[in-house]
């Protein structure tokens, strides 16, 4: 009994230690990959060409759930606001919610799942079949040639995607209040305009996804560098980099919500 | 004498871990020659490469590339000298997002500062030599293996190197691919003027295009020669390398406990 409480306690504590020691390797691999982000201010098409295979490509995903994200809060909203008589309200709801969290942290999240993942298992793949050796065999750096340009590209096209879903969602929102719920169109835009704070919600948001979009582009590179090169192992780090990603969306949420909105 | 070799490496000692792959390791390339290194699957042949190119640093001694003792280069000089080396990988390693044609500009568009109209008729001229010009459009998972082979040969020589490496260029490939590889290491050897290393246990293909060969075995050399001498050689392991015998100096059973008494009879045999 007493040998399998110590064997228990080690147990926990060798994981511990494994823990730290990634986290140590993850944030040398991050300083790396700052260091060596220079080549995309000189090459800026670099991080163009990457912008496009994870930000433009999940614009689909993206204004679909955004939509439909805006179009449960509209229907949700309306239900409950009824019920004390203020359905004009619902624009401000709507943005609210959609500024402050459902924006950001819905972006975040499948921006994870669509753009990370693919990320993760390009850099994966790249590694198991020897295309990251080749490279550093020519003298050319794969973190600066590959690593940075997908870094960057993660962090510039989160906000510019949730942006998106934002506005998208509030459409979604109006579709349902003002054209089939019939809340007044008037009072549903300009409650929305004047209870809305462009430093308080509007910016507190942006940089909320401008966070989200580092974490995500961080795991995603460093699980696909660290990979093993297996087809085990890469598929097991693309399934690193969707949890690991949620988790810290999550975790990284609540810490801004309660720095951002505290006087609230 | 010894400007004679590109390549010289002298008790080279090697482990990942605490698992030594070579030890005490001594090998010359000179120049202009195609030098293979052969040895059975897991005897460091690859690790020997790797050590060449500077990506791994060894435990002792010392590998020297055209002069330059590799593992006291900064990374500035070692990508310098990496400037003179070309690899072809054992699948290739084609960059899969690129045509044939960027993978073999690629080198050319990221090391030089040459104008594109001189970087496409370079790369056509690769591809020429190669006999893949006509390809020059596809993407590499539109080609077959020997295909790939060959482009990553035209992109491994796209800098015009002094010393080319290849780590098993003749595995998985049909008979045909396997001719054309082989003729196309001696040939691009000779028209560059380079010096090649061949890693291989191909004994077959490769002793038609070698100058000298090296035999390892569990991290040492245990025979060199000329292609002819290697064959003629009494030496056991040697015999039953180079003849493809199935048992000899090295046993076909990993060891294992007595047969009779692990399947419980009371005979005594393997």
């Amino acid at each position: 009994m007493v040998d399998k409480g110590w064997l228990t306690i080690r147990g926990v504590g060798r994981y511990a230690i494994e823990a730290f020691l990634r986290l140590g390797y993850a944030t040398r691999f991050l300083g790396l990959t700052l260091a060596h982000s220079q080549v995309c201010l000189r090459r800026p098409r670099l991080v163009v060409r990457e912008v496009y295979f994870s930000g433009v490509l999940s614009l689909v995903i993206i204004l679909v759930s955004g939509l439909f994200v805006g179009m449960v809060l509209g229907l949700q909203g309306y239900q409950t606001l009824k019920t004390y008589g203020s359905e004009s309200a619902l624009g401000v709801l709507v943005a609210l919610s959609l500024l402050r969290e459902l924006g950001p942290v819905i972006t975040a999240l499948l921006f994870a799942s669509r753009a990370g993942s693919a990320v993760t298992a390009e850099i994966g793949l790249m590694k198991a079949t020897e295309q990251l050796r080749a490279m550093e065999m020519m003298a050319v750096d794969p973190i600066a040639r590959v690593v940075a340009p997908r870094f960057w590209a993660g962090v510039i096209s989160t906000p510019l995607l949730t942006a998106m879903f934002t506005a998208m969602g509030i459409y979604g929102g109006y579709l349902v209040g003002v054209v089939l719920l019939g809340v007044d169109e008037g009072s549903f835009w300009s409650q929305m305009q004047s209870s809305v704070d462009f430093r308080e919600d509007v910016v507190n948001g942006m940089l909320k996804s401008l966070v989200f979009g580092f974490a995500i582009s961080w795991i995603a590179v460093f699980e696909g560098y660290d990979a093993p090169p297996t087809a085990e192992g890469v598929s097991g780090a693309t399934t690193r980099t969707v949890v690991t990603s949620a988790l810290t969306i999550l975790f990284l949420d609540y810490i801004l919500t309660s720095l951002m909105f505290r006087g609230i | 004498m010894s400007s004679d070799n590109f390549v010289e490496i002298s008790g080279l000692h090697f482990g990942y871990g605490r698992r030594n792959i070579l030890k005490g390791l001594d090998l010359q390339v000179p120049r202009g020659q195609v030098v293979s290194i052969m040895g059975g699957s897991g005897c460091g042949k690859t690790t020997l490469l790797r050590l060449i190119g500077g990506a791994l640093r060894p435990s002792a001694g010392t590998v020297t590339v055209d002069g330059e003792s590799v593992a006291s280069l900064d990374r500035d000089r070692l990508y310098r000298l990496r400037r003179k080396m070309g690899m072809l990988f054992q699948f290739g390693a084609l960059f899969t997002d690129l045509s044939v044609f960027d993978n073999v500009a690629f080198p050319m568009r990221e090391r030089t500062s040459l104008p594109e109209p001189v970087v496409r008729d370079l790369v056509l001229m690769k591809l020429h030599a190669v006999g893949l010009r006509g390809a020059a459009k596809l993407m590499p998972g539109e080609l077959s293996g020997g295909m790939a082979r060959r482009v990553a040969l035209a992109r491994a020589v796209a800098l015009d190197p002094d010393l080319i490496m290849y780590d098993e260029p003749f595995t998985g490939l049909d008979p045909i691919s396997l001719g054309v590889i082989g003729n196309l290491i001696r040939t691009l050897n000779d028209a560059l003027g380079a010096t090649s290393i061949v890693v291989t246990h191909d004994v077959r293909e490769s002793m038609k295009i070698l100058d000298y060969c090296y035999l390892m075995a569990e991290g040492q050399i245990v025979a060199r020669g000329t292609p002819s001498e290697m064959l003629a050689s009494d030496k056991p392991y040697v015999r039953q390398f180079f003849h493809g015998e199935m048992d000899g100096a090295v046993p076909f059973h990993y060891p294992s406990a007595d047969y009779g008494a692990e399947l419980g009879l009371d005979v005594h045999g393997r």
